[in-house]
């Protein structure tokens, strides 16, 4: 019982942070793609004159989209033309479920660990489960009985098998550097072995926590440079991101797979699609960048010195919110006026939230964060973690969009001829040259 | 690279290796990308972007807006219903119904004098080709706007009061 009320917050968890994360992205796409280009980005929606920098549009989107009709192409294939969307939506969900966002938070004496799904084949799974996704758009492809959604469907599909065997060979050499390694002191007891396995995330994770000669964080993007290249390259493809984005290739085929769909299955693709981004980054920064690993600062490190670590972190939080409290307030007094109408609150308003911030951290130093007990810290350590973890997951779902902002579309020859003539060779001289290094030391 | 079907030549200038692996070429992209984003994160106020509804465009005296009909010092038409706008204008959109007019010296008036904005190119012959300056396409309005397509076609009245003044 207890064991499914762990997985079920876990799993509620997951959910709530990837939904979350797709309204940010699909906000941080706009406002940031609008400011590469030196415009504004979206501005006009507004709760009572409240616009929050933009914030407001994805839910306006989503009202938008719930109303809408739902057209349907007249020689559609009736079941397969409903199932695509909710078969692309699932997959990208379920993904999420072997990724670890933390090692273990203890809650009343019991240590759960923060993965909702611990697989011993957590790579195989994922590899074998995003590729799934694929399906999702082939059948919208084709069950929408429309040339430019097959044309998009068979892109996809041929996309899909030339970048994910470099995905998995990229992955093949990650596993080797950190299979049998001895497992972290810290974690031996909660992980049950005295040496990692490289096919189980939560192993692979917890591997990355060492240093590497005594000063460089473990990472699998130190041990392997090039096969990070190689996988965030496979990445991009598999989530069908630009700058290989052809299954849906506005110039040639109109919208792609998804053409023939509007309304609420139109943005069940549209959000899998930012779901999918989450995913990459959140693979990219598990199987390279440590996942929840904080450099440096390892759980044992982070419980002895939680109190000072909390301490500084609290002052830090009022500084810089003071700070940006300060810049609302300014910009509010420069820009008295300037509408007219209920927009002129919104620098005052953002001052005041910044402040309130500031003071509630100021509220917690009060409580003496130095001195927080054995509990406390093992808290406070899980904690970190899981933060390290996010912000990780935001900044490579930004590299997504500000690699999509940068660069222009391939061509489809140039697509098959980087993922076959040089990322296939590439991907296999990485995987000997790991095998024959880790032979020798 | 090579471009089969094509003759030797034709295509661009081979690319160099550097370009080839495209890494350092894609990081480069990022940095100019990464730079204009901060740079307009500090200096929104020096955007180019027009917040239209609020701040709109001033286009220059020779533009052509919406046409207006000029008055004369008793506040009628000063067109004296020649036709020669409707029968030079392209678009073949200006009707007008002539009727005589109570002066003798004047001779006719405009009954009706209607244009059909959507069919209208703002190409402004009609104005040049009226002898007595009764037409002008000098307003400067641009925001041409309805809920229905007969509202497009303006009549008499419509255009005798579109914005007093134009923009010269
Ligand atoms: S501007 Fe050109 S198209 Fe429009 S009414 Fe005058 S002559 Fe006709
Ligand atoms: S050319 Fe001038 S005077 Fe003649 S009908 Fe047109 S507007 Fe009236």
């Amino acid at each position: 019982m207890m064991l499914f009320l762990d997985t079920l917050s876990k799993i509620g968890f997951m959910f709530v942070l990837i939904m979350g994360m797709v309204v940010v992205l699909i906000w941080m796409e706009r406002k940031g793609a609008a400011f590469i280009q030196d415009r504004t980005g979206p501005n006009r929606a507004s709760i009572a004159g409240i616009r929050l920098a933009g914030l407001v549009h994805p839910v306006a989107d989503v009202f938008k989209l719930l109303f809408k009709e739902d057209i349907q192409p007249a020689n559609r294939h009736r079941a397969l033309y409903n199932i695509a969307p909710w078969l692309v939506m699932a997959v990208a969900l379920s993904t999420y479920a072997v990724i670890p966002f933390g090692d273990y938070i203890s809650i009343a004496g019991r240590k759960v660990s923060l993965v909702a799904a611990d697989l011993n084949v957590g790579l195989l799974y994922i590899l074998a489960v995003a590729s799934l996704g694929t399906y999702g758009v082939i059948m919208a492809g084709w069950a929408s009985n429309n040339k430019f959604t097959f044309l998009g469907g068979v892109r996809a599909t041929a996309q899909m098998i030339s970048y994910e065997i470099n995905m998995g060979l990229a992955l093949i050499g990650l596993v080797l550097v950190f299979s049998s390694q001895a497992t972290p002191e810290h974690l031996r007891e909660f992980l049950g072995a005295d040496f990692l396995s490289g096919l189980r995330l939560t192993h692979l994770v917890a591997g990355q926590g060492d240093l590497l000669w005594g000063f460089l964080p473990k990472w699998g993007v130190v041990v392997q440079p090039l096969g990070f290249l190689l996988f965030i390259t496979a990445v991009f493809a598999e989530t069908n991101r630009n700058p290989f984005d052809l299954p849906e290739g506005e110039s040639e085929i109109v919208a792609g797979y998804h053409l023939e769909y509007s309304s609420m299955k139109f943005a069940l693709f549209f959000m899998a699609e930012y779901a999918h981004m989450v995913i990459g980054a959140a693979l990219v920064a598990t199987f390279y960048f440590g996942g929840y690993q904080v450099p440096w600062l390892p759980r044992p490190v982070l419980e002895a010195h939680a109190g000072s670590l909390l301490t500084i972190k609290l002052i830090g939080v009022v500084i810089i919110s003071m700070i940006f409290s300060l810049l609302f307030f300014r910009r509010a007094q420069r820009e008295k006026g300037k509408f007219g109408d209920a927009r002129d609150r919104e620098p005052g308003l953002g001052g005041a939230l910044w402040l309130i911030v500031a003071l509630g951290a100021l509220g917690g130093l009060v409580l003496k964060p130095w001195g927080i007990g054995a509990d406390g810290a093992s808290l406070f350590a899980s904690l970190i973690q899981v933060g390290a973890f996010v912000v990780k997951l935001v900044f490579f779902a930004w590299l997504f969009i500000w690699v999509r902002w940068t660069l222009p579309r391939f061509r489809y020859d140039q697509l098959m001829a980087l993922g076959w003539k040089v990322m296939l060779p590439l991907g296999l001289a990485n995987l000997v040259v790991t095998a024959v290094v880790l032979a020798m030391v | 690279m090579s471009f089969e079907g094509l003759p030797k030549g034709s295509c661009a200038k081979k690319t160099s290796f550097r370009d080839s692996i495209y890494f350092w070429e894609i990081v480069r992209g990022l940095g100019v990308t990464i730079g204009h984003l901060v740079y307009n994160i500090f200096h929104t106020s020096e955007m180019p972007t027009l917040q239209y509804p609020e701040e709109k465009k001033i286009y220059s005296d020779r533009f052509r807006g919406r046409h207006r009909l000029m008055k004369r010092e008793d506040g009628s038409p000063r067109c004296v219903a020649c036709q020669m706008c409707a029968t030079v204008c392209p678009a073949d959109c200006i009707n007008i119904d002539a009727a005589e007019h109570p002066d003798s010296e004047i001779e006719k008036f405009p009954e009706t004098f209607v244009i059909d904005l959507l069919r209208c190119v703002y190409c402004g012959l009609c104005e040049e080709a009226c002898p007595c300056d009764a037409i002008r396409l000098d307003t400067g309005i641009y925001e041409i706007a309805a809920d229905s397509r007969d509202k497009f076609v303006v009549d008499k009245e419509f255009l005798l009061n579109d914005r007093e003044h134009g923009s010269y």
